[in-house]
């Protein structure tokens, strides 16, 4: 119970675990392509959150090992996954409106162009 | 100024996450998973905020929840979704699914429970309020990151060309 009551970075590293369990299993098991998208992002949500979490930890380090309240790399990665994630949804999204243009549907099971 | 409550709060907007993924990916309806999408990313701006992590959070919300999140709501509105939603929503292969994900959870359970003591345990330290936060990144960002800054903004450049080119009828 006292460690229930005690927040710790690993209170947020499995926070972080679940986030990217539920955004794995609707990735993998979801029909809908946009569906399939959100999950991709929260998947990213979870990766973020890790970093922000092991950020603020290494915040606290000595700055002998490369600590300190300025070593703020956690976040400066976190802002590079978001910047990913918008060009990920970005490029997504075109290749769903293309593939809706040519196929009417948003179901991944007859996206089989390729497939032969 | 030491935080007030913080156990509280962090089960509170931890469930409030996780409530939100889970309707993310149970939802028939695209426009209510976006929603429920939106509502996590807010819960988890907020966790940003209790990490000490304002500028992260004021990007979570402005460029996730206002940018990205009105891009899916926009595709969600050109592409039908009726068809979709009448139809079952699991793919074909959902069994083999559920069975990489129960095993990646598996996987989880045992990282997290075996190597409870190689993670960082003890209390999170306050030393982060001492030094401004937006100072610190954009220091970090424009020094040591440069590089990955430039590259960052010439993939923003690719997926804008991308983007235009998928969704254009005709080039």
């Amino acid at each position: 119970m006292e460690s229930m009551l005690h927040i710790t970075t690993l209170h947020y590293l499995v926070l972080g675990a679940a986030l990217f369990l539920l955004g794995v299993i609707g990735v993998l098991t979801r029909r809908n392509v946009v569906i399939v998208l959100m999950s991709i992002e929260l998947i990213l949500n979870a990766v973020n959150l890790n970093l922000v979490a092991f950020s603020h930890y290494w915040q606290g380090m000595p700055a002998r090992l490369g600590g300190g309240a300025t070593a703020v790399h956690g976040q400066v990665f976190a802002i590079f996954v978001i910047t990913d994630a918008a060009a990920e949804a970005a490029v997504g999204l075109g290749i769903l409106i293309a593939f809706f243009r040519n196929k009417e549907t948003v179901n991944v099971d007859e996206i089989n162009l390729l497939k032969w | 100024m030491a935080p007030v409550a913080t156990p509280f709060f962090f089960y509170l907007f931890a469930a409030i996450m996780l409530i939100g993924g889970i309707a993310v990916i149970t939802r028939r309806n695209p426009v209510h998973s976006a929603l429920a999408l939106i509502v996590a990313l807010l819960a988890q701006a907020s966790l940003y905020l209790m990490l000490y992590a304002p500028f992260v959070a004021g990007v979570q919300i402005i460029l996730y929840a206002g940018g990205i999140m009105v891009l899916f709501l926009f595709v969600i509105m050109l592409v039908s979704i009726e068809r979709s939603m009448k139809e079952r929503q699991f793919n074909s292969q959902w069994v083999m699914g559920i069975v990489a994900a129960t095993a990646l959870g598996g996987l989880f359970i045992a990282v997290y429970t075996k190597g409870k003591d190689i993670f960082p345990d003890r209390a999170l330290p306050l030393s982060a309020l001492e030094a401004p936060n937006t100072q610190s990144i954009a220091t970090l960002l424009y020094g040591q990151y440069m590089f990955a800054f430039e590259i960052a903004s010439l993939l923003l450049l690719v997926a804008i060309i991308g983007a235009v080119v998928m969704a254009k009828k005709r080039i």
